[in-house]
């Protein structure tokens, strides 16, 4: 690694983060959307089976925006003797983590962040979500959101080791940690491709670090909502549209890791980059309505006794064609 | 010159963090404190070009610091860590160990005659760190961590409260095993 690798990512001017933060609300506002069209759907259809009320509708697409335009103007509700600093904190920790995710997730040819390690940066951040989620159920002082918050870590202490596992795999395919050099070591053949395993334990963990889908009971109704329990007003905002925001930088760092960064026919890389972000966040969003929620003390098992091997196994399969090709 | 002052800036935030651990009343402010002082070092880190070390002591930490949440519930008998509780004892030895410590610190820090730099910086300083750590102590290295995750596992086994023998029954033939709760994988 003595001289720069050669990764065709050009570094952009800081005042680009704007516009990252823009794109990234942007996917965050169509995964919400998204799930407001499903979500009507399947009640729809409950409704026509059950004669349960008719209605959703067609309103779907908009209830993102309908919803944040309610929390923006309802009264934020502190309970007492909670710990209104570390809540703060935890919720507004969301959003800016993923902001921070896809500050080295290069977008075609251009990134904000060419950091050499970004790939461990990555990790950092979505590790860093564990503690603000931790904190969001800590701070209002209930009994229901600290019980959500502990849901979360009991996720967290089975998904993160696999994931981490599963970073690594393109990593040392490419034998480098810049996310650059990695979407450029894939010319021809995704990462996803020949290293499957991998793919789909990162998605698995986009899902959980977004306490999305089968890792959704630390949001849980059983908990009167887990961390989201106390949660109202801009802070409940914050919480929701983090979520969609960190499922978004999932879906986006997926796409220089595993599916090949901007290449492709005909567009401009940017073009591609954003398109493949947008079906596998379509992808992850839709898991929601196919996948059981997963217990979180059930979990631990899956998580170390099938998901911890299946990743070492598929590094292991890395290394030695990584170091047979040379 | 922005560099410089961003590197104090964040060693400050380090150390005032730092001592912040002792001054709050709740366990986890205390905690997350700390993974704050430790962000403060991982970025200073950073900005010494130690790219890696910088963002993993970045990524230990705060990881530390979650999985320490899970043990001040776990371990702490009747649960004070829920409760406004003073984060020092043994005040007076306390203080005057610090003090000392501080002098010590102190006064090497100041005494000492640094040595000029010899040579330039490498071009890639968190390879040339690890030859010179790792280089010579490979073998060593390699040795060490298996032996490090022995000890892991074994400290674990031993805090355990239920043995082998509750799971399996005494002649370890008993299959499921007699958990508390059932395993996720269908065991």
């Amino acid at each position: 690694m003595g001289e720069p690798m050669v990764s065709g990512v050009t570094t952009v001017a800081a005042g680009w983060a704007v516009f990252a933060a823009v794109l990234l609300g942007l996917l965050a506002l169509f995964a919400a959307a998204l799930d407001g069209v499903a979500t009507a759907r399947a009640e729809r259809s409950v409704a026509a089976g059950g004669g349960g009320r008719p209605g959703g509708g067609r309103r779907g697409l908009a209830v993102p925006l309908l919803e944040a335009a309610r929390l923006l103007r309802q009264c934020r509700r502190v309970p007492v003797a909670s710990d209104v600093l570390l809540w703060r904190v935890g919720v507004a920790g969301l959003p800016v983590l993923a902001l921070l995710m896809v500050a080295v997730v290069p977008l075609g040819r251009w990134t904000l962040f060419d950091l050499p390690v970004g790939v461990v940066w990555f990790n950092a951040m979505d590790v860093a979500v564990w503690a603000a989620v931790w904190l969001a159920g800590w701070g209002p002082n209930s009994a229901h959101s600290l019980v959500g918050g502990y849901r979360f870590l009991a996720y967290g202490l089975a998904y993160e080791l696999p994931l981490m596992f599963a970073l690594v795999a393109p990593a040392v395919a490419a034998k480098s940690l810049r996310v650059g050099d990695i979407a450029a070591a894939q010319d021809g053949l995704w990462f996803a491709v020949w290293m499957p395993v991998a793919f789909l334990i990162y998605c698995m963990g986009a899902l959980a670090f977004s306490v999305w889908g089968p890792f959704s009971p630390a949001l849980g109704a059983d908990v009167a909502g887990g961390v989201s329990a106390e949660l109202s007003g801009a802070d409940r905002l914050l919480l929701l549209a983090g979520r969609y925001a960190l499922l978004a930088a999932g879906a986006a760092f997926a796409v220089p890791l595993f599916l090949g960064g901007g290449a492709g026919p005909l567009l401009p890389a940017w073009a591609w980059s954003l398109l493949k972000t947008v079906v596998l966040l379509a992808v992850l969003v839709l898991l929601r309505r196919r996948l059981p929620a997963v217990r979180p003390d059930r979990f631990m098992e899956v998580g170390w006794l099938i998901l911890l091997p299946a990743a070492l196994l598929q590094d292991l399969v890395i290394a030695l064609v990584a170091i047979g090709r040379q | 010159m922005v560099l410089d002052v961003g590197f104090w800036v964040v060693a400050v935030v380090a150390v005032a963090s730092g001592a912040a651990v002792f001054i709050v009343d709740s366990m986890a402010r205390a905690t997350y404190a700390l993974a704050l002082s430790f962000i403060a070092v991982g970025v200073a880190v950073l900005m010494l070009r130690q790219d890696y070390v910088g963002v993993i002591t970045i990524l230990m930490m705060v990881m530390e610091m979650a999985v320490m949440a899970v043990y001040m519930v776990m371990f702490m008998g009747m649960n004070p860590a829920l409760m406004p509780m003073s984060m020092v004892h043994d005040n007076r030895r306390a203080v005057g160990a610090a003090v000392a410590t501080f002098v010590v610190l102190g006064a090497g820090a100041l005494l000492i005659p640094w040595p000029t730099r010899r040579g330039a910086p490498p071009a890639d300083p968190t390879r040339a760190l690890g030859e010179a750590l790792m280089g010579p102590h490979m073998l060593a290295m390699v040795v060490i961590s298996p032996v490090m995750v022995a000890t892991i596992v074994a400290g674990v086994v031993l805090a355990a409260h239920r043995t082998r023998y509750d799971r399996f029954g005494d002649d370890l033939r008993r299959r499921p095993a007699r958990d508390p709760r059932r395993g996720g994988v269908g065991r």
